[in-house]
């Protein structure tokens, strides 16, 4: 079987960037990206990308220019990302290029998403009696997990201070000033247990991929990280997922627990051996679940695991090391690709300040949207 | 008094009760009605009463004002509660929360279904939705 490896990689900053659209914001992340590689725009041979408020990925061939590549605008909520990873993934895998790009950008208003009910296939008044938040389905599942798994409210804010804290190492974060847990849990309640500091926000950026056949990637980059598996998964019957006007009577695992199962297998890697980590922290108690969920522990371990430090970036299982969606806010079609910067950033051994110390080798991310998508990848030096 | 949807609800005004779906071929319970089964796959289901008390399985406060389709008023927005209340069938339907200040939530208390006016911008309406709220003591005598 083909391996697959990254080659280069590229962000634009994520945040708010007033005078740069969305677009423009993912034009800059594929340059940063074809650059870190070493290659030209003509050179790419197949595209996946993703955007939400940001208008169709591909209108970036506009400015990169038009080389008749096939280009396919992926959609799949926060985890649309990830799924753009996995295209072009197979693709490479398939045989249909050498070269492929992943891209994703966004450009989101303040404040929480509000998607049409019928996007979804769901009735009009489940939007309009106000139950249909993404960060109500996070309280309700973390305010379920607690009470099953004996998780403390203190936990949460422990979770958010290390995010805020490696956001304050990673100059290209959003929110890089560090907060104390007794600023986040005083900070005003949101969705209860979760409180504003608690909670990742929408928010503006670009990021871009570069994966080439694994046979030619040194003709590249004397630094290839190669990606071992990458697996997105969907919802199971009985799994409790975002936008949901029930839950089966008998609860399934989620769609992260098979994707991350799956992965592992493929890569014929397990948690155990991942030195870093990307998990999904829309909010910080979502980070704790995630943490269970992909394997890296049994559910209601994260207590103490976290309370001791295994969790930051000096950690055993270094997790956020960039400050994660807490710190950089999440846009949309970027996100799950931000992730996979970070972690061949730190692969490589190029993340500065918040560079995870020992010469990590293998690492692993894991990207979780509507309406219960979940998208994972392992990826070794 | 309308339901806001007319598919929601049985038993208005005086007795209002959910309405679900059973699936004929595998007996798993949905709601809202649906029209297919998210089990099995078949396409025989029935609608059912899915009653009007359960036992509380999740809940939240959603406490800033939601921006559209929410029908409410962002200017004189008050939280409420959502949680998932599981009902005699075991099936967990998200749902409104009353009593919100008035009675402490826990996970598994006992939950009675009640109409509720839907709140709306630029005054009132005769459309209901269903809410929850703690089931009283006194009232636990049927």
């Amino acid at each position: 079987m083909t391996d697959v490896a990254i080659i280069g990689v590229g962000l634009h900053p994520f945040g708010r960037t007033p005078d740069r659209s969305g677009l423009d914001q993912g034009v800059y992340a594929v340059r940063e990206a074809l650059k870190d590689a070493g290659i030209q725009w003509k050179d790419v041979q197949v595209a996946y990308g993703g955007s939400m408020d940001g208008g169709d990925a591909e209108a970036i061939v506009n400015q990169l220019g038009l080389t008749s590549l096939q280009f396919t605008n992926i959609w799949n909520g926060c985890a649309t990302g990830g799924s753009s990873l996995s295209a072009a993934h197979n693709a490479i895998k398939a045989g249909a290029a050498d070269i492929a790009l992943a891209v994703g950008f966004d450009k989101h208003s303040p404040g929480a998403f509000n998607p049409d009910p019928a996007s979804l296939g769901l009735p009009a008044w489940y939007g309009e009696t106000g139950m249909m938040l993404t960060p109500q389905f996070f309280a309700m599942k973390l305010q379920r997990y607690m009470h099953e798994h004996a998780i403390s409210v203190e936990t949460l804010s422990l979770v958010a201070e290390k995010a805020f804290h490696n956001g304050s190492l990673n100059p290209g974060a959003w929110r890089r000033h560090a907060l104390s847990r007794e600023d986040i849990a005083s900070s005003p309640m949101v969705c209860d247990p979760l409180r504003k500091y608690m909670f990742c926000s929408p928010a503006e950026g670009g990021a871009a991929l570069i994966l080439c056949r694994g046979d030619i990637a040194r003709r590249y980059t004397t630094k290839p990280v190669w990606l071992k598996a990458a697996v997105v998964r969907g919802r199971h019957y009985g799994s409790f997922e975002v936008y949901s006007p029930c839950i089966a009577r008998e609860l399934a695992p989620s769609a992260t627990v098979t994707a991350a199962r799956d992965a592992f297998e493929l890569a014929g890697i397990g948690p155990g051996d991942v030195d870093v980590l990307q998990l999904q922290d829309t909010e910080s108690g979502a980070e704790i679940m995630h943490m269970a969920e992909n394997g890296f522990c049994e559910h209601g371990e994260q207590e103490h695991l976290i309370r001791s430090g295994v969790t930051a970036i000096g950690g055993a299982m270094p997790v956020n090391t960039d400050g994660g969606c807490l710190a950089n806010g999440e846009p949309i079609g970027a996100s799950g690709l931000r992730q996979i910067y970070e972690i061949c950033i730190q692969l490589r051994g190029q993340a500065g300040k918040r560079q995870v110390p020992n010469n990590p080798q293998v690492g692993y991310t894991h990207v979780y949207g509507a309406p219960g998508v979940s998208g994972v990848t392992v990826l070794q030096r | 008094m309308k339901p806001i949807d007319p598919g929601l609800l049985t038993g208005l005004p005086s007795k209002p009760s959910l309405l679900g779906s059973r699936c004929t071929a595998c007996g798993e319970h949905f709601f809202p009605v649906q029209k297919g089964c998210a089990n099995c796959s078949s396409d025989d289901l029935q609608t059912v009463d899915l009653g009007s008390r359960g036992t509380l399985w999740t809940w939240t406060v959603q406490r800033f004002a939601p921006k559209p389709p929410y029908l409410g008023d962002p200017n004189s927005f008050e939280a409420y509660g959502v949680g998932y209340v599981e009902m005699p069938s075991g099936v967990k339907v998200e749902s409104r929360l009353l009593g919100l200040g008035e009675d402490d939530w826990t996970i598994g208390m006992a939950m009675q279904l009640e109409l509720e006016p839907v709140v709306v911008q630029g005054g009132a309406t005769d459309l209901v939705t269903y809410a929850f709220r703690a089931l009283r003591k006194e009232c636990c005598n049927d």
